[in-house]
């Protein structure tokens, strides 16, 4: 067993949370200024130049990209020959976070019961995705998720005759209505298959992935790039101001389903696409 | 590119798609600190800063570092607030700062009382924080970021989104690049 200790995981969800907040990821980066190019509204294209030299202030001043520096989404993969000593997982990703918006200066976004709605004042829980791999690492992806956008989020389960045309459908509806609320140009993850639960976790993980990435199924790659282009060209643009930078990319991913469903997510992403990881 | 000050006169003359840039003090208002201001108009009681001819945002910021004014402050949502606008709007409240749409019944209160949304760019946070000021909290300190705050602000780089004609850059801008979809889609 190899060890891995409570502190090293607390430094490390720290220092993932103080990066990812402040530093727009190089490939999200990119897609922005690729859009910008694109963009054929004016006013979307003077919106693209603000959200750049948002990322430059930003990154220059070790400010949030966004005031709203989101809850905190973990995803962590254990190695089944790792042996966490010092403390449990979930209680080292939570203080890692806690101590990354206290020093960072971001904002406590998080009421600890959805009700009651009382802030706790240092942004946790986080929400932790554990799962067990082969091997003797640890690896940490740590997505703080802003709620304009998640609010945006949606999810259906279709009929299977709705087939691929109902996948579509139901995806140009959720980028449609969401507007300009979800801050564009969005990303946007789809999950496709499972059960009601599995689909979410899939869309959201599926925005994990880097910019420019395909699928390795070349029919849901295919998918990828026809529902990139669909939503492109619902005319909802930067901001929601009319354009045809809708979405800087979409990614899908799949998971075997039952003979009577077709469960589909739409997890949307804002502009400030903020993610990172780290292998321990 | 617009020079507005506050508080605002003459927004009639303000078109949606206008670009602007909007200085003078601003109050700052969201979800929580709107359901105390509307308690208080139902109430009959008076509101913690003065609403004719003022212009509110709806933001909840970053803290501010040590010597800096305020941290990271771009718009929320502003439909989340679309329930508990009108009252505002009837006491004179003659600009509104978020981002997205609004509801029709907001859209006809801002027809009928001469009122302007102005949309900001969402996830511009750091760059409008340059155009922060001071600010000072006026109202429910306990709300932390939801507070109520008075801001100074010069040049603030905004679109009017709706305008007193109700005018809409949202719908305008989307029916003018939207696309022909094959197959049904919609």
């Amino acid at each position: 067993m190899r060890v891995i200790r409570y502190e090293d995981i607390v430094a490390q969800v720290k220092e993932l949370c103080l990066d990812a907040n402040c530093t727009l990821p190089m490939d999200v980066f990119e897609a922005l200024v690729e859009a910008q190019k694109k963009e054929e509204s004016p006013l979307g294209q003077n919106v693209l130049d603000a959200i750049l030299e948002n990322a430059k202030i930003a990154k220059e001043k070790k400010m949030p990209l966004c005031q709203d520096t989101g809850l905190v989404v973990v995803f962590a993969e254990v190695g089944q020959d790792v042996r966490i000593e010092g403390g449990l997982l979930s209680e080292a990703v939570d203080e890692g976070v806690r101590q990354a918006y206290q020093e960072g200066y971001f904002r406590m976004s998080v009421v600890g019961d959805p009700l009651e709605r009382v802030n706790t004042k240092d942004n946790t829980p986080a929400v932790l995705h554990v799962s067990l791999v082969a091997g003797d690492k640890l690896r940490l992806q740590v997505a703080p998720k802003g709620f304009g956008s998640e609010n945006m989020s949606a999810l259906k389960m279709l009929k299977p005759a709705d087939g691929v045309q109902g996948i579509k459908d139901f995806v140009v509806k959720a980028v449609s209505e969401a507007g300009g609320n979800p801050c564009p140009p969005i990303i946007i993850g789809v999950g496709i298959g499972g059960t009601m639960e599995k689909a979410a976790l899939l869309a959201k993980r599926a925005l994990l992935r880097e910019v420019g990435s395909r699928h390795p199924k070349p029919h849901v790659a295919r998918l990828e790039e026809e529902l990139l282009e669909l939503v492109n060209k619902t005319g909802v643009g930067p901001q929601g101001f009319g354009g045809t930078q809708t979405a800087l990319e979409l990614f899908v991913e799949v998971y075997p389903t039952h003979i009577a469903g077709l469960p589909v997510a739409v997890n949307i992403n804002c502009h400030v696409a903020r993610h990172g990881e780290a292998v321990l | 590119m617009i020079r507005v000050t506050t508080p605002l006169e003459n927004v009639e003359a303000l078109q949606a798609g206008d670009e602007v840039a909007i200085s003078g003090v601003i109050y700052t208002a969201r979800d929580a600190a709107h359901q105390r201001l509307v308690q208080l108009i139902r109430e009959g009681k008076p509101l913690p800063f003065p609403v004719e001819g003022a212009v509110i945002y709806y933001v909840g910021p970053s803290p501010a570092k040590p010597g800096e004014p305020i941290g990271s402050a771009g718009p929320t949502t502003s439909m989340r607030m679309d329930g508990l606008t009108v009252p505002l709007l009837e006491l004179g409240l003659k600009g509104m700062i978020g981002k997205g749409g609004r509801s029709q019944e907001v859209v006809e209160a801002m027809q009928k009382h001469k009122a302007v949304y102005f949309a900001a760019v969402g996830g511009a946070a750091a760059l409008i924080a340059q155009h922060i000021k001071s600010v000072e909290v006026v109202a429910y300190p306990d709300l932390g970021t939801e507070a109520v705050h008075r801001m100074v602000v010069e040049d603030f780089p905004a679109i009017v989104a709706i305008d007193t004609q109700g005018r809409n850059v949202y719908e305008q801008g989307v029916a003018k690049y939207r696309q022909p979809m094959a197959e049904g889609s919609k």
